[in-house]
């Protein structure tokens, strides 16, 4: 296996612990230094980004909007 | 050939009630639903728009437009996925009223070979984000994810900080479950690379100096 067709299948293992790995990924990720070292830092990637949310949004426009539904429910609901 | 798989038939998702109470008239159901996906929305909006005033319009419309098109949500989609239809499609139609002329589309491929196949190979510190406060941490994410596509981003948010499935961010993108994958892959190795630049162990060299000089603040 070579690691552009590991990587191909990065997909799938992203979730994967390591014992449910196909055997030949396992295999490769053995031998490979490389591969190991981008599928390990793209777990990380992905957790940091799932722990650390992005894009904080701001209380006051959760109530703006359940005003503007209400509004529209009296006209008709 | 892609197709969305169908949902099981015997499981109804919690916000089909919800839904259903909506439906009948009552109308806190609604925010209930609101109060659950109104970050993700809002979120999504972000990335597509990388601007806040639109994504907070974006937000209000879109679930003012779900909640008067509700008669139109067929059961067989969920909630949450027809939510995101939504809230793209109204992200694109600001993104194109700012950018007159210029055609945007989640579906334009963007032919981008950055970082898609991995150069810095170099090993990451034991816990890396720990090397910054949290403000600094939140800027270089920021600035990271902001240097892909519009396109990928929402495809990284979705599958992996939302934990959509593959199918259902296919269906809430309209693209197919290859492209979805094909953009998830490169999203998430251009990232790799663009944050390993923050995040690499130091060379031997640096970390033999950086323990002989101890008096370093923690
Ligand atoms: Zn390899």
């Amino acid at each position: 296996m070579t690691c552009t067709e590991f990587l191909a299948l990065l997909d799938d293992m992203i979730d994967d612990s390591a014992t449910a790995m196909r055997a030949d990924l396992q295999e490769h990720l053995r031998t490979c230094d490389h591969c190991e070292v981008t599928l390990n830092t793209t777990r990380k990637t992905i957790q940091i980004y799932r722990s650390h949310q992005l894009y904080e949004m701001p209380s006051s426009l959760r109530d703006r909007l359940h005003a503007a539904i209400m509004a529209r429910c009296k006209k008709g609901c | 050939m892609a197709t969305i798989q169908p949902i099981a038939e015997n499981e109804q998702h919690p916000d089909v009630a919800l839904v259903e109470r909506v439906r009948a008239g009552d109308v806190s159901a609604y925010d209930e639903l609101v109060r659950k996906y109104d970050r993700q929305v809002f979120r999504i909006a972000q990335h597509i728009t990388q601007n806040r005033e639109d994504a907070e319009d974006v937000m209000q419309d879109a679930f003012l437009k779900a909640y008067e098109k509700l008669d139109q949500f067929q059961g067989n989609s969920k909630f949450y996925t027809w939510l995101v239809r939504i809230a793209v499609n109204e992200s694109l139609m600001r993104l194109r009223k700012r950018r007159t002329g210029k055609m945007v589309s989640i579906d334009e491929d963007v032919a981008t070979d950055d970082g898609s196949v991995p150069r810095d190979l170099a090993d990451w510190a034991p816990d890396p984000e720990q090397n910054y406060t949290q403000s600094e941490l939140q800027k270089i994410l920021e600035k990271t994810i902001k240097g892909l596509p519009p396109g990928f981003r929402v495809v990284f948010e979705l599958r992996d900080v939302q934990g959509l499935s593959t199918e259902d961010t296919a269906e809430a993108l309209g693209l197919s479950v290859p492209a979805v994958k094909s953009r998830l892959l490169r999203a998430r190795l251009q990232l790799r690379e663009r944050l390993s630049r923050y995040f690499k162990r130091k060379s031997t060299r640096s970390a033999a100096n950086s323990t002989a000089s101890d008096g370093r603040k923690g």
